[in-house]
């Protein structure tokens, strides 16, 4: 029979057996109802049922799946399961971050005075006359806001010039040779640095150069420059790296000398990476404790000069409000100030990223038509 | 302005490995030459030696003389930015710079020296390259947008008006259409054409049509086998080495049975 007509037939050859598209849900379902149930035998708790949910889910459908489309389908199922797990794993501790930060510290940041004044002359009597009569929190995070933008940009502008000089040494000059495996292998090791030793080395150098006991922003900033010289290095020189031999060659053939490529050809093209290193650096020092507690001090009034006097930052600030409550009595306040403190922090980080972004997106090299 | 070029007993080395050996040859000013020959070859190794390119790479190194109107490019104390500014060179894939503009890439050897130049005079330089490398009516009201939105072929025109911008005496050419497809090389060859009758042009081709077509003498280069160096086989008028080369590897390359 040479009839040109497909016979009708219930399936195509070509598929095996499919799960209903709301297999998952229905699964989804059934397991947080079963897992539900049986966290109810042994006393129900959230963190146990999603556990047990999970794995009843995992289970369900990958023996559902088994059964109607064969193993290949439920190895891609179980594997599924397992990614999405693993995903849902390393998400939840980012979100209970936030939202514990932003629980806590909201009723902190929005305190009247809370971002305008510094803890000068705010003393346990206060925070205990708050606590007992009902009054605003007084005190706020002024002078370790001050303090923190202070060290970081200090810090910056010291870590900037000498990492991205390096990275260009490196990568232009460097020829892999002797003196730059070095340097790769320092920078390496440095990358490794205890933020806590970088803070000692900083206080002992202050201390041997200026004098015992000397403890200023500046010195916090050399201790941040120590942490952040690495990181600024290691991502110019891998940005300068990527930039194509190609345009510095065209650059040379042009007549044009060959620091003048790298000033004007090289790292236009790199900016936008080196900037968001860069920035990428600053979100990584700016909530170091450790370094700056041995080199800045505490402080509770605002210091604008970073080269003489203690001043406060915000990590330190959240430390000693936590560890030494202003009122020991009535610790509430301190802490309610704290989390505002770190609050704020982790808006300063959020907005670095972004700014990193923004930067990269600006600087980047238009290619539209 | 265009100079001759002279080359004496040329050794190039990259590192210990001597990569093209004894070479010698003259070309003309106002002239097209091609290089022809199978890949690895060190035509283009040649090539990079007669502006001083080739020294750029780690480890590079050249003995013997090259001439450009009687002055050794390899003499002491000769600085090869000045070299470079005399003798411009066109790269295989176009090399617009990224982040410029059009008008930007085509000053950028102006620009990127920091010379002073006046807007006007600027303009004038900008449309005489561009109608040099017949792109100004393609690109004249888009002259602000980047020089990476243009297509291949018109990139690579861009590239060569940013040769001719700094006004060289030698172009040199290493395989200017290979990254092209066949309009686009036939606007370059047409180029080519027209800019000998400004200056001296080199160009390594792997397409022997287009050195027939575009070039007044050929060389044709070949190497022994892996590791040996690659060596000036033949030198002669185009027509000669298609036609009547005096080799016998010359003629199996050009007739096509070999390489």
């Amino acid at each position: 029979m040479t009839s040109t007509l497909t016979p009708t037939r219930k399936r195509s050859a070509l598929t095996k057996g499919q799960l209903p598209k709301a297999a998952p849900y229905i699964v989804l379902v059934v397991a947080l109802i079963l897992g539900a149930a049986i966290l109810a035998l042994i006393g129900f708790n959230a963190f146990g049922w999603g556990v047990v949910s999970a794995l009843l889910f995992t289970v369900g459908l990958v023996s559902w799946s088994g059964a109607v489309e064969g193993s290949r389908k439920a190895k891609d199922k179980l594997v599924t399961c397992l990614v999405v797990g693993a995903f849902l794993v390393a998400l939840l501790p980012l979100i209970s971050v936030i939202w514990t930060v932003l629980v806590n510290g909201i009723p902190g940041i929005v305190t009247p005075g809370f971002l305008g004044n510094s803890m000068n002359g705010v003393t346990g009597a206060f925070d205990n006359k708050s606590v007992e009569e009902g009054t605003p929190v007084l005190g706020g995070i002024y002078h370790a806001l001050l303090g923190t933008i202070q060290i970081t940009l200090l810090a910056t502008v010291i870590s900037v010039p000498v990492g991205l000089l390096t990275a260009i040494y490196l990568v232009e000059y460097g020829n892999d040779g002797r003196l730059a495996r070095a340097i790769t292998f320092f920078v390496d090791v440095m990358t490794g640095i205890p933020s806590i030793v970088a803070g000692l080395f900083a206080a002992a150098f202050f201390f041997a150069v200026v004098g015992p006991g000397t403890k200023t922003g500046a010195v916090a900033a050399v201790a941040l420059s120590v942490l952040m010289i690495p990181v600024v290095v290691r991502s110019s020189e891998e940005m300068l790296k990527i930039v194509p031999n190609e345009l510095r060659e065209a650059a040379y053939a042009l007549g044009v000398r060959k620091w003048r490529t790298i000033l004007k050809v090289v790292i236009p093209t790199a900016i936008s990476g080196i900037a968001s290193g860069v920035t990428l650096a600053i979100a990584r020092v700016i909530g170091e404790t450790a370094p700056i507690l041995v080199t800045a001090g505490f402080a509770t009034n605002i210091n604008n000069n970073v080269f003489g006097g203690w001043m406060a930052s915000l990590p330190t600030f959240i430390y000693t409000q936590i560890l030494n409550p202003t009122s020991p009595s009535n610790p509430d306040p301190s802490t309610q100030r704290a989390w505002g403190a770190a609050l704020v922090l982790i808006i300063l980080v959020m907005i670095l990223n972004l700014g990193a972004r923004l930067i990269a997106k600006l600087f980047a090299p238009k290619i539209s038509r | 302005m265009s100079k001759r070029i002279d080359v004496k007993d040329l050794n190039v080395y990259y590192g210990d490995f001597l990569a093209v050996e004894d070479v010698s040859i003259s070309i003309e000013a106002k002239s097209v030459t091609a290089f022809i020959g199978p890949s690895g070859c060190g035509k283009s190794t040649f090539l990079r030696t007669i502006n001083r390119m080739h020294e750029v790479l780690p480890g590079a190194r050249v003995e013997g003389e090259v001439l450009l109107d009687g002055d050794n490019l390899y003499g002491p104390g000769v600085d090869p930015v000045t070299v470079r500014s005399q003798i411009g060179m066109v790269f295989q894939r176009p090399n617009p710079f990224p982040t410029m503009s059009i008008r930007d890439n085509v000053l950028a050897g102006v620009k990127l020296n920091n010379q002073k130049i006046s807007k006007g005079e600027a303009d004038a330089l900008l449309e005489r390259s561009l109608r040099g490398a017949n792109l100004w009516n393609e690109v004249k009201d888009r002259l602000g947008k980047p020089g990476s939105g243009l297509s291949g072929g018109q990139q690579q025109r861009l590239c060569i008006a940013r040769a001719i911008a700094v006004e060289p005496q030698v172009i040199l050419m290493d395989e200017p259409c290979s990254a092209l497809d066949p309009i686009s090389t036939l606007a370059v060859e047409d180029l080519i054409n027209e800019l000998k009758d400004e200056y001296t042009v080199v160009i390594v081709t792997h397409n022997m049509q287009q050195a027939a077509r575009v070039s007044d003498r050929t060389a044709f280069f070949n190497i022994a086998g892996t590791g040996k160096p690659g060596k000036l086989i033949e030198y002669a008028e185009t027509s000669t080495i298609f036609n009547n080369p005096a080799q016998k590897s010359t003629e199996d390359y050009v007739s096509g049975r070999f390489g």
